[in-house]
């Protein structure tokens, strides 16, 4: 029994990009966030986004599910190009999860009920069977007892790991990792690790921002290296950190590798 | 329930602590003396406050006590008796009470009023109750309206015809405040809404709806609705003047409940929202079970403040000519024979403001808890 099991598109890994960005532009005002950016995914691959801060690769990622608006180029997800219609930001927010860096859990509702209301409302599943998956996904993510506590009295690394468990209760295709791990206390870290790297195992598609370089070596298939708003390396995790090609990676690399 | 689970794993925690020694926390406040000393004389200004507090007391209470209780008339008595006697004459509200709680409505027919206010109170306490918050409670509130308005209107059934001009006293507040706010407060959330929309024209009309009711008062607004409002409309059709005032303050509460819930979605953070858009939840899907949940409960104490406000502001009436009990209470005065008591006449309707007040008060604090078990980070 696999986290992503009832997810047949996930588990074969096959060459057809599954997002696709086409000269995408974005600014904020007079800021130019992203440049160009051109960059796919084909299903099944686990990619890892670093970089300095304000460099664009949270925007990059929540341009995906449409949380950010790109001005310029093209971004189609799962066969579906995300313009201003709302049915097609809809369709892709279905089919797309997201975890955010401070969890965002719905706070005035039970765990279970942070996992069941989107199936029941979005995907219109009845509610007992939306409850048997949230309960099936609790257990993978290894606290179901805490069913039926609310958010604020679990600790972080349990709350991320109700966030994770949330996600893929809506049988998302993709899952966009927004700093998962920054807000959590270090011992705390590795809960939410683990539940991401047995994700990964079972084939799900994953773009993760994050500056846990572990995870990034041991789970990715690339590594991507973004700064001022361009992607300026992507590269296996091997040939990433053992041959940097920029100076501008590898001064990154130094500052974040002791 | 999950509280207690909680408690039950800090308990258990505490105990595998073993060895431990358990250290009490310093018991300096102890018994009446250490509880004076602690709260009323810690310092020499905290001392001079109680003192100077407890002399006015002192020269406030027993007048009032005597005035209130011991020397008053209870009996029923003759004006003459009353004044007379130097305390409080209550055999005028034993007099009076029926024109003060019901104003001019015919007096042989007074228990349709008092049915309707007894059902009325009734469904609104019934309505407190949170395992009642079902659809079918919305059924129950149709017919109980219905009953209560026949019981009112008349007309039907035996009953005597009774026009709305002759309704007044305790019926009409609470009907002017219940229907003010019940229907001011949804029409407040989509202001409130609006307010924050995307789409210019919707946040225009409600910055403008909103500026404008709030910037003039209650009063302005109720003339507006019995004396302007009829020049609109054509040639022989008429509104209600009853009908209006309702208007007029269900306009007004809408346009001061909107402010206080946008206050509570202002204090809701992106992350909510960001939560919502990327589980695929629709614009309004997310609003009422995602945001409007939250902020309203955030809400709750200004929300109950306005509340409050509204109940006590709809004794305004009285300028378009309508009988609230604030209304029928001055009525109860205009009789020569019993000038003069206007201390016992206000008194008695103080008391059912109070009593009124406060219960929404205490109801909200009871609800604010209970909504918030578990929730508290």
């Amino acid at each position: 029994m696999s986290l992503a099991s009832q997810n047949p598109g996930a588990t074969a890994a096959t060459t057809d990009p599954v997002i696709q960005m086409t000269g995408v532009n974005k600014w904020y005002g007079e800021f130019h966030v992203l440049k160009d950016i051109n960059f796919s995914v084909d299903r099944g691959e686990r990619i890892v986004i670093c970089g300095p801060s304000g460099s664009g690769k949270s925007t990059m990622i929540r341009c995906i599910n449409a949380l950010e608006e790109h001005q310029r180029g093209k971004i189609v997800v799962d066969g579906i190009e995300l313009t201003s219609n709302l049915k097609n930001i809809d369709a892709v927010r279905r089919e797309v999860g997201m975890v955010f860096q401070q969890f965002n859990l719905f706070p005035h509702l039970t765990v279970l009920e942070n996992l069941t209301l989107a199936p029941i409302w979005v995907r219109k599943v009845p509610k007992r069977e939306a409850e048997e998956t949230a309960m099936h996904y609790l257990e993978r993510v290894r606290i179901p007892e805490q069913a039926n506590k609310y958010p604020g009295q679990l600790s972080g690394g349990q709350q991320q790991r109700v966030a994770i468990a949330r996600s893929l209760c809506m049988k998302p295709k993709i899952m966009l990792f927004d700093e998962p791990t920054s807000a959590l206390d270090p011992e705390m870290v590795k809960e939410v690790l683990d539940t991401m790297i047995s994700l990964a195992d079972e084939g799900m598609t994953m773009l993760c921002v994050t500056h846990e370089m572990g995870f990034a070596r041991t789970v990715a298939d690339r590594v991507i290296f973004m700064d001022y708003g361009e992607i300026v390396e992507q590269n296996r995790p091997d040939e990433f950190f053992g041959n940097p090609q920029s100076d501008r990676l590898k001064l990154f690399l130094s500052q974040i590798l002791h | 329930m999950a509280d207690q689970t909680l408690h039950r794993t800090v308990e258990r925690a505490a105990r595998e602590d073993g060895d431990a020694p358990v250290v009490q926390p310093p018991a300096t406040r102890s018994g009446v003396i250490g509880w004076l000393k602690g709260n009323l004389f810690n310092t020499w200004y905290n001392s001079v406050i109680t003192l100077v507090l407890l002399y006015l007391l002192l020269q406030i209470i027993p007048g009032l006590i005597d005035w209130l209780l011991l020397s008053a008339v209870w009996e029923p008595a003759t004006a003459e008796v009353c004044r007379a006697a130097s305390g409080a004459c209550w055999a005028f509200i034993h007099e009076k009470y029926r024109l003060i709680l019901f104003g001019t409505y015919p007096y042989s027919e007074q228990w349709r009023p008092t049915l309707a206010v007894a059902l009325f109170l009734g469904m609104i306490l019934a309505s407190c109750n949170r395992h009642f918050w079902k659809p079918w409670l919305a059924l129950a509130w149709a017919i109980v309206l219905l009953i209560c308005g026949t019981l009112m209107y008349g007309g039907v059934l035996g009953l005597t015809q009774v026009p709305t001009t002759r309704w007044g006293g305790l019926p009409l507040t609470l009907m002017l405040a219940t229907f003010g706010l019940a229907v001011g407060f949804p029409l407040g959330i989509i202001m409130a809404l609006g307010r924050r929309s995307h789409l210019p024209v919707v946040r225009l009309l409600s910055v403008a709806y909103i500026e404008i009711i709030r910037g003039v008062p209650l009063i302005t607004v109720l003339f507006m609705a019995s004396v302007m409002f009829p020049l609109f409309l054509p040639q022989g059709v008429s509104v209600n003047n009853l009908l209006r005032a309702q208007a007029g303050i269900i306009l007004f509460a809408a346009a001061y409940l909107a402010e206080v819930v946008r206050g509570g979605l202002q204090a809701i953070p992106k992350g909510q929202y960001e939560a919502a858009d990327s589980l695929g939840l629709t614009y309004w899907q997310a609003t009422r079970l995602i945001i409007l949940p939250q902020a309203l409960r955030i809400s709750i104490p200004p929300l109950v403040n306005t509340f409050i406000g509204m109940f006590k502001d709809t004794s305004l009436v009285i300028i378009v000519g309508l009988l609230d009990l604030v209304g029928s209470a001055k009525a109860a005065l205009t009789d020569p024979a019993w000038r003069g008591f206007y201390r016992e006449s206000y008194f008695f309707i103080a008391v059912i403001y109070f009593v009124f007040c406060f219960s929404m008060s205490k109801y909200s604090q009871h609800l604010e808890k209970r909504l918030n078990a578990g929730t508290r980070r």
